[in-house]
């Protein structure tokens, strides 16, 4: 009896983890949710702020955010998809491959403020790119490289080995197997690592703080080169630099912005992989 | 026909050969931005092995770089600020995370695993900056009202407010990774396990845990790299001053938010730029080392279980 007394005991410890660790994201949201929904209307998503962030929206911001998020996918997509493609179809269990997987899960753990200092001494200084959306966009791609590269390797390796080796036997290069045997049904799982990987791309500060953000320009980036606003840095700068009882409608007002985006885009990434988990069963 | 056969397959093996090339040359591109990472914060903080006196900057414990007349680089307080908020946020997401993955794992209705499971996955998607917006413009105004007023502390922002929502980033990491170690543990084992009589407590508590111990170490491990390297939660949430404290309910600033802070308002090539990348370094050090661990512990793991 009293070894069933301990485990109910236990047990309901453990609940109380899980259910502190749900208070802790209903009430997050919750309450960014609740101040900031007052501020939404079109105006807001659609205007250049005025009188110093005190009137208009966050129209360029909310546009700054989305081309870094086309340009990252634009440059590390490729080169992530074929790192992993190399990695788990060309090189297997070599120790090539061993090497390259210790240098990715290194990646991933370096910060996102060291991030930030490789694009300002590498790209912004010793290329000399200057601040740019550009100088930005590849510390982003840098940052959420070894991202793509763990999810598009876990989603070509869930591909049972029976498929290659069919389309092999039928005579195909092995490019070819990958091409419209490998890709094709590991195409769901990559997505969902690539959504993920953009969707942290959008809400990192730290980087784009060192490489060319910028809190006010009254007009959008008119080319790569260009400075740029950007969500993310608006908000911390604002909360941290301004009058807070002047500015709070635009704080929470993009706090909520970006939280919606980047909840959108996990939700939709957790969508895409449920479904094709249940199409998919091996 | 026989000739057209022979050379399509020979153009198909040369496509074939040509795609290996290309798939080569960009697999290099991780590896060089790994380089690259290493390489320009050592070129960039070399000039302040000179500048500035190193055993002043590893030992010295006042930060106080825009000081006119004699700017102290000691990089102590920053250190021992990181430190705090570290420890403080592990003591704090290890037993809850934990917690909350043997819940899920083990314990949970599948129905209620359902919801969870993308709950926490939401959750580790939140931007830092806006849990760092929550810890300054709710968590830090709470807290000052509910706890404070008797005896004032220099500022409302402090370390303990920064641990708060490190945690709550650790925390999903730690879940995700340890619940992915549980599982990999053989399901053998624990019917085994329970058909000796144990109860389920029992069998989690002395047959899936141990087996699953390396996995679990590697979990914290890396969520406690996650920790030192963030940097938008200590900036908002645990003030700026630079002061040499372990008391957590002072205002720090970690080595993270010193960078993001200083870094814009420092003329290049000056001594106090190149510090900052030589802080940079350190850090990219500490995080290299906690990945190291992370790695040995998760191939223990995967050796055991393949």
């Amino acid at each position: 009896m009293r070894r069933k007394t301990k485990e109910r005991l236990f047990f309901l410890l453990f609940r109380g983890c899980a259910l502190v660790v749900g208070l802790a994201l209903l009430i997050i949201v919750g309450y960014i949710v609740f101040l900031g929904i007052g501020t939404l209307s079109w105006e807001f998503l659609t205007q250049f702020p005025k009188q110093r962030f005190t009137e208009g929206g966050i129209f360029p911001a909310i546009m700054g955010t989305l081309y870094l998020m086309a340009l990252v996918m634009i440059i590390a997509v490729p080169i992530g998809v074929f790192t992993a493609v190399y990695i788990s179809e060309y090189q297997g269990s070599s120790r090539f491959a061993g090497w390259l997987r210790v240098v990715v899960n290194n990646l991933a753990g370096v910060p996102s403020i060291v991030y930030g200092l490789l694009g300002l001494g590498m790209l912004v200084i010793f290329f000399g790119w200057g601040f740019s959306l550009i100088a930005s966009a590849m510390t982003l791609a840098f940052l959420v490289l070894p991202l793509i590269i763990t999810a598009s390797r876990e989603a070509i390796q869930a591909v049972p080995s029976s498929l290659r080796e069919a389309s092999l036997a039928l005579g195909t290069t092995k490019w070819q197997t990958i091409r419209h045997h490998v890709l094709p049904y590991s195409l769901p799982g990559i997505l969902t690592g690539v959504i993920l990987s953009l969707s942290r791309a959008a809400g990192e500060t730290a980087p784009i703080l060192l490489t060319g953000v910028v809190l006010t320009k009254s007009i959008l980036p008119q080319d790569i080169w260009d400075t740029f606003m950007a969500m993310p840095f608006q908000l911390y700068a604002l909360a941290t630099q301004t009058v807070f009882e002047k500015t709070k409608d635009f704080q929470y007002g993009t706090a909520l912005v970006l939280l919606i985006m980047v909840v959108l885009m996990n939700l939709a990434a957790i969508i895409i992989r449920n479904r094709y988990r249940e199409k998919y069963k091996w | 026909m026989a000739y057209k056969q022979r050379v399509t397959a020979q153009r198909r093996r040369f496509y074939d050969r040509f795609v290996y090339v290309i798939l080569t040359i960009v697999s290099l591109f991780a590896i060089i931005v790994l380089a690259a990472v290493a390489i320009f914060l050592f070129i960039n903080s070399y000039p302040a092995f000179f500048l500035v006196n190193q055993w002043q900057f590893f030992t010295g414990t006042t930060w106080d770089p825009t000081n006119p007349i004699e700017p102290l680089f000691g990089m102590l307080p920053l250190l021992v600020a990181t430190l705090v908020v570290t420890f403080i946020s592990a003591l704090i997401a290890i037993p809850i995370g934990l917690g909350a993955t043997i819940y899920l794992s083990e314990i949970a209705h599948p129905r209620v695993r359902k919801v969870m499971k993308p709950a926490i996955e939401v959750l580790a998607g939140i931007p830092s900056v806006v849990l760092g917006f929550f810890a300054l413009t709710v968590f830090a105004k709470f807290m000052w009202e509910a706890f404070y007023p008797d005896w004032r502390p220099d500022d409302y922002l402090n370390l303990f407010n920064g641990a708060v929502f490190l945690a709550v980033m650790m925390v999903p990491i730690i879940v995700s990774l340890s619940e992915d170690a549980m599982n990999s543990v053989p399901r053998s084992l624990k019917e085994a396990s329970l058909a000796l009589g144990m109860t389920r407590w029992e069998t989690m508590w002395k047959v899936i845990i141990p087996a699953a111990r390396p996995g679990i170490v590697a979990a914290i491990m890396l969520s406690i790299g996650r920790a030192v390297g963030e940097t938008m939660v200590v900036v908002m949430a645990t003030g700026s001053s630079p002061q040499l404290t372990w008391n957590p309910f002072y205002s720090g600033q970690p080595i993270t938010s010193t960078i993001a802070i200083e870094m814009g308002e420092v003329a290049a090539n000056t001594a106090h730029y190149h510090v900052l990348f030589e802080l940079g370094l350190v850090l990219f050090a500490i995080t290299f080392a906690l990945n190291f661990v992370a790695d040995y512990a998760m191939k223990r793991h995967a050796e055991r279980y393949q």
